[in-house]
């Protein structure tokens, strides 16, 4: 699996009220989530979100806070498949994958990008280059288990698979 | 190998027999558990998820709790459907342990009161203060609702073996300090990601002189620092504690002397005053008398945090006699029906409504924004709540600081963060 997008970065510990504040926790639909995405931030962040095609690129502790699952629904619902960050709060990572978000922890190589800067991401490789400098930046590639929920599209797809259900 | 206490509470519900290094720390572990709960927001997810699994029954009715607590009583039509679908759920699933209304409190406090957490115990939650009942001897981490949804259905999660920090406390506590003031000072010390991954694990002359209410506020901000649980040993005030919420059959449990620790911080709190977690990170913690003239126009004295009873005499202690200043509203909230019943018969009530308080229904409202004290533009509060992110009790242009109770009740009478014992 390959993803391509637009760099769009953030700092450290940006929480989960950030990332979809508590009175939108009142939905649990993507897409209502999603038109909210980073709104506890900057309420006009979405408008730099081009879906399908843009990245986050973030600093320490992403998604540290609450355990609210709507907060990976919400990034997937405003249409960004993958999120680079140096490090994840723990609740946010595992929730990440169990909602078909793509996790990716690179430390102090998150420097190499800047905003608007265009990024690629091959899952199978474990490779992150960023096309605009040329830089490539090397990740240990996710476990095949791993890499199968997230390609099913979360844990409970998953699952359903797994149980023939 | 002399285990943690983590090592030790999962390794005693692991589903497999367990080697000592598959017990190392970065190991994945599959345990059976004792307690699977949701609430109100993360409930609907969870049910989703479960049905989506294709799962027809949860593993056992008897251990598993949804709490309507956070949007209690239903703030507006999508909340109040939020506990639709999650009634609909509990009354299909025959849930023993389902709260709504007037038998609802914030899940923290009213779980450990009513007796469904015990040492020892291994405890998932779709909350991340679940860690809470580590101050009982519970390992208990908060996850979100899909793997909430995979526990109810199994009866089982996987869990990586954390590094445990050990935290121990020495000297002897100002009578204005409190459990609150020690976990800030750890959060403050390890910063909001300083026990990522990590479990805390505290100890110490202090702690075994601390009543188990001040051990759960402790526990409850581990999540705080980055910590997947706060752990506390289980001693003869935690067997009292669980008697008297009609448990029987709790044991004592311990970390084994020798245990391996990633890092051991020790502190002196002789001497220690109130501190404060300023705008916008937890982790942002000074002395209170270090903090200058800072006005607020809101006081909220709650949580599960700080909502129990011991959090309530503290505030009443400093509120008799006294008046909320003027302009500024203080809300009471006790975190359970029962704690309130028992505010009520103490007078602390009484003494809360002179002093020119509002007091009102349990819920976790103000504290994540939701409703029942929301701070406008501009607008600044303290809070015995747990978290001051930007924005995290309403405007984007509002500040919240984090305190103990008797700070929080001297605030509210001055209108200026205050130190209780310089009234």
């Amino acid at each position: 699996m390959k993803y391509t997008g637009t760099s769009l970065t953030l700092g450290d510990h940006i929480d989960t009220d950030a990332i979809i504040p508590a009175v939108y926790l009142v939905s649990t639909d993507p897409k209502e989530l999603g038109s909210h995405c980073m709104e506890g931030m900057d309420p006009k962040w979405l408008n730099k979100v081009a879906p399908g095609a843009s990245v986050i690129v973030a600093g320490r502790n992403f998604g540290c806070g609450s355990s609210r699952e709507h907060a990976p629904v919400a990034i997937v619902g405003a249409g960004i498949p993958v999120v680079i960050a140096h490090s994840f709060a723990r609740i946010f990572y595992r929730n990440a994958f169990n909602m078909g978000l793509v996790p990716i922890e690179i430390g102090e190589a998150v420097s190499e990008f800047k905003e608007g800067d265009q990024v690629e991401v091959d899952m199978a490789e474990g490779k992150i280059t960023n096309k605009s400098t040329g830089k490539a930046i090397d990740f240990p590639p996710l476990p095949e288990s791993m890499r199968a929920i997230l390609d099913a599209g979360g844990l409970a797809p998953f699952v359903k698979k797994r149980l023939g259900a | 190998m002399a285990l943690t206490l983590a090592q030790k509470i999962l390794a005693s519900h692991s589903t497999v027999p367990l080697t000592e290094a598959e017990l190392e720390p970065g190991r994945i572990v599959n345990c059976s558990l004792d307690l699977v709960l949701a609430n109100d927001i993360t409930a609907p997810l969870a049910i989703k998820s479960f049905k989506a699994m294709g799962a027809k029954s949860v593993f056992d009715k008897s251990k598993i709790a949804l709490v309507m607590d956070h949007f209690t009583p239903q703030k507006d039509i999508a909340s109040a459907e939020q506990v639709m679908v999650t009634r609909a759920f509990a009354e299909e699933q025959d849930i023993e342990h389902y709260f709504e209304g007037g038998n609802a409190g914030v899940e923290h406090a009213l779980l450990p009161e009513l007796g469904l957490v015990g040492p020892g115990d291994l405890v998932i939650g779709a909350d991340s203060h679940t860690c809470t009942y580590g101050g009982m001897g519970a390992f208990a981490t908060g996850m979100g609702s899909t793997d909430i949804a995979g526990g109810m259905a199994l009866g089982e999660s996987w869990f990586k073996v954390p590094e445990s920090i050990r935290v121990s406390f020495t000297g002897s506590l100002d009578s204005c300090v409190s459990g609150k003031d020690l976990i800030l000072w750890t959060i403050g010390k390890l910063g909001v990601d300083g026990a990522r991954y990590k479990a805390l694990e505290f100890d110490g002359p202090v702690i075994d002189a601390m009543p188990v209410e001040g051990r759960l506020t402790m526990a409850n901000m581990a999540i705080e620092a980055g910590g997947k649980a706060g752990l506390f040993a289980a001693d003869a005030a935690t067997l009292e504690y669980c008697k008297a919420a009609g448990r029987t059959g709790d044991a004592l449990i311990a970390a084994d002397p020798g245990a391996r620790y990633e890092q051991h911080i020790s502190f002196d709190v002789s001497g220690m005053e109130p501190l404060v977690a300023c705008p916008h990170l937890p982790e942002n913690v000074r002395p209170v008398s270090e903090l200058g003239d800072i006005t607020v126009n809101q006081v909220i004295i709650g949580s599960c945090t700080n909502g129990r009873i011991s959090d309530l005499r503290t505030a009443a202690a400093v509120l008799a006699g006294r008046k909320v200043k003027k302009g500024l509203r203080c809300i009471v909230l006790p975190a359970t029906p029962k704690i309130w019943k028992q505010a009520l018969r103490e007078g602390i009530i009484e003494t809360m409504l002179d002093a020119g308080c509002i007091i009102g229904p349990p819920s976790c409202g103000p504290c994540l924004g939701g409703h029942l004290g929301i701070l406008g533009g501009g607008e600044r509060a303290l809070a015995t709540t747990n978290r001051n992110f930007r924005g995290r009790m309403g405007s984007l242009e509002s500040e919240v600081y984090l305190a103990n109770p008797a700070v929080a009740a001297a605030t509210a009478v001055t209108g200026v963060i205050s130190h209780p014992g310089k009234l």
